[in-house]
């Protein structure tokens, strides 16, 4: 499909209403994208012809939803590049994914002194799982520091791999700053001391390609929602040798074998991180999200954002007192920013009064921010859909925001 | 509710009867913001940091012969006119009135789409933690009386 802006807009729906009597110009999709009407049709479609727990009925309706699963599955496994589908395991999120290795993983390898180590720049949601397990262990968590730029120090990084080191987990593209990290090197110098790594992808899902087999890394963890998908769906990638070796996280239907009172044999993979009914239109309407973004093709809609960053990057420099944070060479389309003497959360005031959404805060990031020595930031990220008369907006929105508070 | 803080909001709905526009009524909540009893910087602590906003907000309260008044300040301006708006509603209120208070106004003020109490903004946070500090008047007072 050829990458026409226009056509691209005519797929979502919500971009037509007014927020406080302005064109809606949603620049939050770091936290979360908006859907295009393949997905919103795709759950309806599902409730209305094909609604039916999977896997387990012997009926037509079961049977019908149960390959619409499984096929999402393999949509899944070819749009990361796995090995096999049943590397994947479907979740409700990121945060999910990462608990559910955290807890598995951390429960089997970490040992009393042991580290995890993991990067300064990264969501809660990738830091607060594994101070969880490493308190349960009695290990320590170390952390990878990053220069002003919003970049990963590797000479700093290198002698923090170590014989106690038993988990690298390190986030693909940063929320708060927008850095791309060389994951693939990091995990290369990871595995040279047989350290296993998790990637939380949230943020690079649908906005860079992502190849697990050329990462090599061990586990890869995104959300659908964040990705033109729903709410509630997520997946966690995993190498089959770590899979198979985890317990599972949560006990329940479906992850079984036998059942007795006296001892359960679990499913075999995926099936056995995946108890309980799943959110089955969640997921299929991630399959769905995955079409609509081959269709219009992961290069053309990079290339696309990455405009948009550098358009965005240089009218926003312009500003007078406006600072960015998070200058890294290899970016993502995310800019943070402050003006001076100007709170991020009356930026966010006023520039909502004009129709324009953007996030304001410490983006689930507070180690970042306390980097920087600053409560939060204003953060727009952008999508496949926006433009840069939306940018032109903003620039307008912000000159406003400067009269009123500054 | 009691007349007194019936009066106090009905003055601010009035206030921001006047302007029709938006940008004209935050800018008089900013300005309302720079009026707010400013709390000395000695209790700008942590015990005095409201949480649950999205900016930083201190608020503090004395007891008075019988009433109660309020400071506070906040790092971000509009902020601090939400907390400035509480605090002329309710400074110089005994303890019962301030707990039986209903702040339906914030809507009347016609700020209801942009101010609506969520977590962000600390609204009800705000209410909250002054609404405590009445009750906390309150009790240490009955238990002054049975002394």
């Amino acid at each position: 499909m050829p990458f026409d802006i226009n056509k691209i807009r005519k797929h979502f729906p919500i971009l037509e209403e007014k927020i406080n009597n302005n064109s809606l110009i949603y620049f939050d999709n770091a936290a979360t994208s908006q859907k295009p009407l393949q997905v919103i049709e795709r759950i309806i479609d599902y409730y209305k012809k094909e609604n039916c727990n999977i896997h387990r009925g012997v009926h037509t309706l079961s049977q019908k939803a149960t390959r619409a699963f499984e096929e999402t599955r393999v949509k899944v496994k070819e749009f990361i590049n796995a090995e096999s589908s049943h590397e994947v395991v479907f979740t409700k999120g990121t945060t999910e994914s990462i608990n559910l290795v955290a807890n598995s993983l951390g429960e089997k390898l970490l040992q009393e002194g042991d580290e995890v180590l993991v990067s300064a720049m990264e969501h809660h949601s990738n830091l607060v799982p594994w101070q969880m397990v490493c308190k349960k262990k009695k290990a320590h968590m170390k952390v990878i520091p990053f220069n002003d730029k919003g970049e990963i120090i590797l000479e700093v990084f290198k002698p923090l791999l170590n014989s106690r080191t038993k988990i690298l987990a390190l986030s693909h593209i940063s929320n708060a700053l927008g850095t791309i990290n060389p994951v693939k090197e990091m995990i290369a110098m990871a595995h040279e001391k047989d350290i296993p790594v998790l990637i939380d992808g949230a943020q690079a899902a649908a906005h860079i390609e992502i190849d697990v087999q050329a990462l090599d890394c061990d586990f890869y963890c995104f959300s659908g929602h964040k990705m033109y998908a729903p709410m509630g769906s997520g997946v966690l990638f995993g190498k089959q040798e770590f899979l198979e070796m985890m317990e599972p996280y949560q006990g329940g239907g479906e992850m079984v074998d036998t059942v007795t009172f006296e001892e359960t044999t679990y499913n075999e993979l995926p099936f056995k991180f995946e108890a309980g009914t799943p959110n089955v239109e969640s997921i299929l309407g991630m399959g769905a999200a995955i079409d609509f973004v081959r269709e219009y093709d992961l290069h053309e809609i990079r290339k696309h954002e990455e405009e948009l960053l550098k358009y965005g990057t240089e009218a926003l420099s312009r500003i007078e007192g406006l600072k960015i944070y998070g200058t890294a060479k290899e970016k993502s389309g995310i800019i943070s920013f402050l003006l001076d003497g100007i709170h991020p959360y009356d930026a966010g005031t006023i520039l909502d009064q004009l129709g324009i959404e953007v996030r304001t805060g410490h983006h689930c990031a507070q180690p970042v921010m306390d980097r920087y020595l600053i409560p939060g930031t204003v953060r727009v990220s952008f999508a496949i859909y926006n433009t840069m008369k939306e940018i032109d907006k903003l620039v307008g929105g912000l000159d406003t925001v400067k009269k009123m508070l500054g | 509710m009691e007349k007194e803080i019936r009066n106090n909001i009905n003055q601010i709905i009035n206030e921001f009867a006047g302007f029709d526009d938006w940008m004209d009524k935050y800018n008089l909540l900013i300005e309302m913001g720079k009026s707010v009893p400013v709390i000395e910087p000695q209790y700008k602590t942590k015990s005095n940091l409201i949480s649950g906003c999205q900016s930083r907000v201190w608020l503090q309260a004395k007891y008075d012969g019988g009433k109660v008044y309020f400071a506070a300040d906040s790092d971000a301006v509009i902020t601090k006119g939400i907390v400035s708006l509480l605090i002329r509603v309710f400074n110089g209120m005994t303890p019962d009135e301030i707990l039986n208070a209903d702040l339906d106004f914030i809507d009347e003020i016609g700020l209801k789409d942009h101010l609506s109490p969520t977590r962000s903004n600390g609204l009800t946070s705000m209410i909250k933690q002054m609404k405590l500090y009445a009750m906390a008047f309150k009790v240490k007072e009955k238990a002054g009386e049975k002394e």
